[in-house]
């Protein structure tokens, strides 16, 4: 064999013109230097990021930690942290790639300094990256944290498969990361539409890097989904009825049915699609029987489920922020948990209307226009619950509320385009234009991300046991508020002007005015991710003085806030029994809060697992392989794959024992610590003098 | 739009920043001071007009619900508020008369709104005739990499990038691409519809009075997607008129070795370059097409509907002639035979359609 030969095997189609600076070289003009510049730049960051990380690892000696306390960790709430994580590097990115999207357009009439490729990759990985590894592992991590310890469980129900989960979607945001460094990514949008996707029209290695990426995530999330509803129908504690939960459960449940439902279509086009571009066959080519439409059925039928996958814990969230944060019971518990099964069913009914353009017949269209609409009936009554749960109430404008107030303002204008968009004689007009855009960032960015974020306020300081520095907190809900306002709401403008989304440039003088107010608002809104790792920085520094170390620092309602803060692996020393909604709230009120349990008993705990960080690896590898043809690494990493499977099946050892006596001395400690802790009243909620214990109810009525 | 009517909302004496405001929301509101005509809000046809009374009815209407959200919310942030005076009944959650208007109120307006989309829907149908007393102009439509090509098959022409034809005479379309999916888009006129490979959809415009309008593809299609627009002009019957005559007499030829640049990827300047013109033109006119050509196109072998064709040294040459994997087209010559077979094209009919397929049909059928 010669060198070469054995050169094209091991390397398969990588070759130099994968570099981000190669193109740069070959034509050397202005326009390609400054790409070359930017792409490489980012490369870099993520190099030099992840040398980073090595070199802080091996110089604080923590690789024993990462390894035995994180990464083979099964724990629920580290695992939700490890996903929220990944969520907020991805964020990062996402956000700085908007920017450079909306500043191109900002100065796109006739040019701009962006190379369209380079425009196509930004929308692509931008949309990708933020459903897929941003919003869903945000969501998943929150209630991987939050849900167990609300219905009184001890971990999920298959802890193990909840770490391969996590390293799925791990592997698949480091797929999206290399093509950073190893070009291209997909310029077909974050729905991969065929037959632009097909390898007869982008024959590199692009769309499959897009495939890669989207499969591992969504066989992740499928598993998750079994995951999370496995756990609220069986490990509920005694007397947590299913009408007793917290809604958040509630709407945790609603999405993890979607997710079991609308994930696996998902799986399936991105298979088919890559069958066609691997192994010649059809499916959606334009020859020898291959129809595309049947791709946007498939990615629709997942594509709009997912929608409100990632809308309905942000409800939950909302929900929860409303109550606790106006002292007061949520208003119309019944009517949000039908609200929010009717709205889970109806998601299946309506995937249709991303494409009313397609030309079907207007009796399609007209059904599934009406089914869209009736989405909007339960969704409004939902925004009235909130605003009734705060009429009599006692309202305290915390940063989670801030988020909350912006949420429900501005997602109603949201939910008016949205209906203008149901109308399919509108859409006519408004469908791929700038209008859907504004649209749909206006459910997703107050929705979706305030609810993340106002849930990232609120919990972290049960995860972390200290409260975040407020300031820069502030800050950061506002510029997003306002940075939203400001990017958002001229493309709507736009969108009826006509304008097209995803074009890099225009040569209509009339949209220049409105790109240029939304460049300014994504730099208000680079200004908040800036205030976000402010407050995150301040709040590392100052978490001595805000230390909430028995665990309630908000005056919650629901069991975790009655857990100390953080929370011992096994959540409860002895499992709660659930007599009532607010559950936690009725104990404050009756005055049997922090009660010494009858009994200690051992506590039998999942044991670590390497199989999720193995799988993650070998995942990472063999998407890696199949995007530049590195059969030989594809074989290797798939066979090791298998082996750990099946090593982990004769793994005997699967549970470990947290002894009844260190399950006593820490719980006791704890409760000596709950008795020493003076109570503060809501008025001290915000300073240092907040420990986690809050004044006693009276009648129900907060403090 | 006159610019009378224009300088109107112009307001005088404000300050420079409310001026600036009002004149964006001037903008806005009144598109008509853009010469291009580029919003259904300032509509130059009757499918586009109705579009915008529909969307000033949902808006009114859904505003219902919306507008007192974003009224009451800060009224009860400040009513309520912590430390503060009002009632508070920490255990009050349900009201039975409450719960009728929450779910009551938006589910009548979306009852009204559903009578409205049941009505508009059926109404601007995009393959329903437009009512009118003259008979429609029929114009066949094909999308390529990054322009699109208008076929009048009943007089015998073709254009590049521009769709010239009468006012107050309904203009009726079909469809097609000849690589990936698009959709075309008069936003000034009407509606919007998808036009892909292998199938064939349909549209109906009319335009009240002539004038130029801006059309689009807004479907991304790769590189140079934001240069496929392309002008839509009415004009009078008699301008009409030359302007057939003109492209019979001046057009260039639609043979295969023409065709095969017109369907490879760049944008009209550089077909326009390759054909010997200026490159800066923005349109193309071809004076003879043949009459079964969109069928062709659609049964994926225009080459047999097209004349061979001098060998052109312009086609040849040009670096911009697309090498389609698909097709596998090696040279004008070959082009016909190495076309994707009509049956591939045939299957793809036959094949049962998923739910809101297009009523997809060949030409000639009726709808």
């Amino acid at each position: 064999m010669t060198l070469t030969h054995f050169l094209d095997i091991a390397l398969g189609r990588l070759d130099w013109n994968a570099l981000p600076f190669w193109d740069a070289i070959q034509t050397p003009d202005t326009l390609h230097i400054v790409n070359a510049a930017i792409v490489t730049a980012a490369a870099s960051l993520v190099v030099l990021g992840a040398l980073a990380v090595v070199v802080l690892l091996t110089r604080h000696g923590k690789w024993k930690v990462l390894w035995s306390e994180w990464l083979t960790s099964v724990d629920h709430k580290r695992i939700g942290i490890m996903f929220i994580v990944i969520a907020l590097v991805m964020l990062a990115r996402a956000i700085i790639e908007a920017v450079f999207m909306r500043t191109q357009q900002a100065f796109g009439l006739d040019g701009g300094f962006l190379l369209a490729e380079h425009f196509g990759e930004f929308f692509t990985t931008h949309g990708t990256i933020m459903i897929f590894f941003m919003a869903m592992p945000f969501l998943t991590g929150v209630i991987n944290y939050v849900m167990p310890l609300q219905i009184g469980a001890r971990d999920l129900s298959f802890p193990v498969m909840n770490s391969v989960s996590l390293g799925l979607t791990a592997a698949g945001a480091a797929i999206v990361m290399v093509s950073l460094v190893l070009t291209p990514f997909s310029t077909g949008g974050w729905s991969g539409y065929p037959p632009f996707t097909e390898s007869s029209f982008n024959p590199g290695a692009g769309v499959d890097y897009w495939i890669w990426a989207v499969t591992l995530s969504s066989i992740g999330s499928t598993m998750t989904g079994i995951n999370f509803a496995v756990t609220i129908y069986k490990e509920r504690a005694p007397g947590m009825h299913l009408f007793r939960m917290p809604l958040f459960c509630w709407t945790a449940l609603c999405t993890s049915i979607l997710m079991i439902f609308a994930m696996p279509p998902l799986t399936v086009a991105t298979a088919l699609l890559a069958l066609d571009r691997y192994l010649d066959f059809h499916f959606f080519t334009q020859d020898l029987g291959g129809d595309m439409m049947n791709y946007v059925n498939m990615f629709w039928l997942f594509g709009h489920p997912e929608v409100y996958i990632l809308i309905l814990p942000a409800f939950g969230v909302f929900s929860e922020v409303f109550s606790t944060f106006s002292g007061k019971r949520l208003y119309g518990y019944t009517g949000l948990v039908i609200a929010t099964m009717v709205i889970a069913v109806l998601s299946f009914t309506v995937w249709l209307h991303h494409f009313f353009t397609m030309g079907q017949s207007p009796n399609v269209n007209v059904v599934f226009g009406i089914a869209t609409m009736l989405i909007g009936v339960p969704t409004g009554v939902k925004v009235y619950d909130w605003m009734l749960t705060m009429f009599r109430g006692r309202v305290r404008v915390t940063i989670p509320m801030v988020y909350a107030l912006g949420f429900i303002t501005l997602f109603v204008l949201g939910g008016l385009t949205g209906i203008l968009l149901a109308n399919p004689s509108i859409d006519y007009q408004v469908h791929n234009t700038l209008f859907l855009v504004a649209h749909f960032h206006n459910m997703l960015v107050p929705g979706l991300l305030f609810g993340m974020l106002a849930a990232y306020n609120m919990w972290f300081p049960k995860a972390f046991g200290f409260r975040l520095e407020e300031r820069w907190g502030y800050r950061a809900a506002y510029a997003w508020i306002v940075g939203f306002i400001l990017a958002f709401f001229p493309l709507y403008a736009l969108g009826l002007l006509g304008m097209p989304r995803r074009t890099v440039s225009f040569v209509e003088p009339a949209y220049l005015p409105w790109t240029i107010i939304a460049g300014f608002g994504a730099l208000v809104i680079l200004f908040a991710l800036f205030s976000l790792a402010m407050q995150l920085w301040l709040s590392l520094r100052q978490r001595h003085a805000n230390r909430v170390p028995v665990g309630d620092p908000w005056d919650g309602r629901s069991l975790e806030w009655a857990t100390p803060a953080p929370v011992p692996e096994y959540n409860f020393p002895v499992i709660p029994e659930v007599f009532s909604r607010d559950a936690f709230m009725r104990e404050k009120d009756l005055g049997q809060a922090y009660q010494r349990p009858a009994e200690y008993r051992d506590i039998t705990m999942p044991a670590n697992s390497a199989l999720g960080p193995i799988l993650t690896a070998t995942g990472f590898l063999m998407a890696f392989g199949l995007v530049w043809y590195l059969w030989w690494l594809v074989l290797l990493a798939g066979g090791v794959s298998i082996a750990a499977l099946i090593a982990r099946s004769f793994v005997r050892k699967t549970t470990r024992i947290i002894s009844a006596a260190e399950v006593r001395e820490t719980h006791e400690a704890w409760l000596r610590q709950v008795a020493e802790t003076r109570a503060v009243k809501r008025d001290q909620e915000r300073d240092t003098s907040n420990r986690g214990l809050p004044a006693a109810p009276v009648s129900g009525a907060v403090q | 739009m006159t610019g009378g009517s224009c300088n109107a909302v112009q307001p005088r004496n404000v300050g420079p920043l409310a001026r600036a405001f009002l004149g964006l929301l001037a903008l806005l509101v009144v598109t008509g001071c853009s010469q291009n005509n580029l919003s259904f809000l300032d509509p130059h046809g009757p499918v586009a007009a109705a579009q915008r009374t529909h969307f000033w009815i949902v808006v009114a209407l859904t505003l219902v619900v919306v507008l007192p959200v974003i009224v009451l919310t800060p009224v009860l942030v400040w009513k309520y508020r912590y430390g503060g005076e009002s009632t508070y009944r920490p255990r009050w959650s349900f009201s039975k008369r409450l719960e009728y208007l929450i779910w009551g109120v938006p589910f009548l307006i979306v009852a009204i709104l559903g009578y409205f989309l049941w009505q508009q829907t059926y109404s601007l149908d995009p393959y329903k005739p437009l009512p009118s007393d003259q008979k429609p102009l029929h114009v066949q439509v094909v999308g390529y990499d990054w322009k699109w090509l208008f076929i009048y098959p009943e007089q015998n022409i073709a254009t590049v990038n521009e769709l010239v034809f009468p006012a107050e005479r309904p203009l009726e379309l079909e469809l097609t691409s000849d690589t990936v999916m698009q959709s075309f888009f008069v936003p000034a006129l009407g509606s919007q519809i998808y036009a892909m490979h292998g199938m064939v959809t349909r549209l109906h415009l009319l335009a009240d009075h002539p004038g130029t309008y801006r059309g689009e593809n807004t479907q991304y299609n790769g590189e140079r997607f934001h240069e496929q627009h392309f002008t839509a002009k009415a004009v009078t019957e008699a301008a009409f008129d030359d302007f057939i005559a003109g492209a019979r007499r001046h057009g260039h030829a639609l043979d295969r070795p023409t065709y095969q640049v017109l369907d490879g990827r760049n944008t009209v300047r550089e077909l326009a370059r390759a054909l010997g013109e200026d490159g800066q033109t923005e349109a193309l006119r071809f004076s003879a097409t043949p009459d079964d050509l969109f069928s062709a196109i659609v049964a994926g072998t225009p080459g047999e509907a097209l004349a061979p064709g001098p060998v052109s040294i312009a086609a040849q040459q040009t670096p911009l002639a697309f090498q389609r994997v698909t097709t596998g087209v090696d040279g004008p010559v070959a082009a016909a035979a190495a076309l994707t077979p009509l049956h591939a094209a045939d299957d793809a009919m036959v094949s049962l359609p998923p739910a809101g397929s297009p009523r997809h049909h060949q030409q000639g059928e009726t709808p």
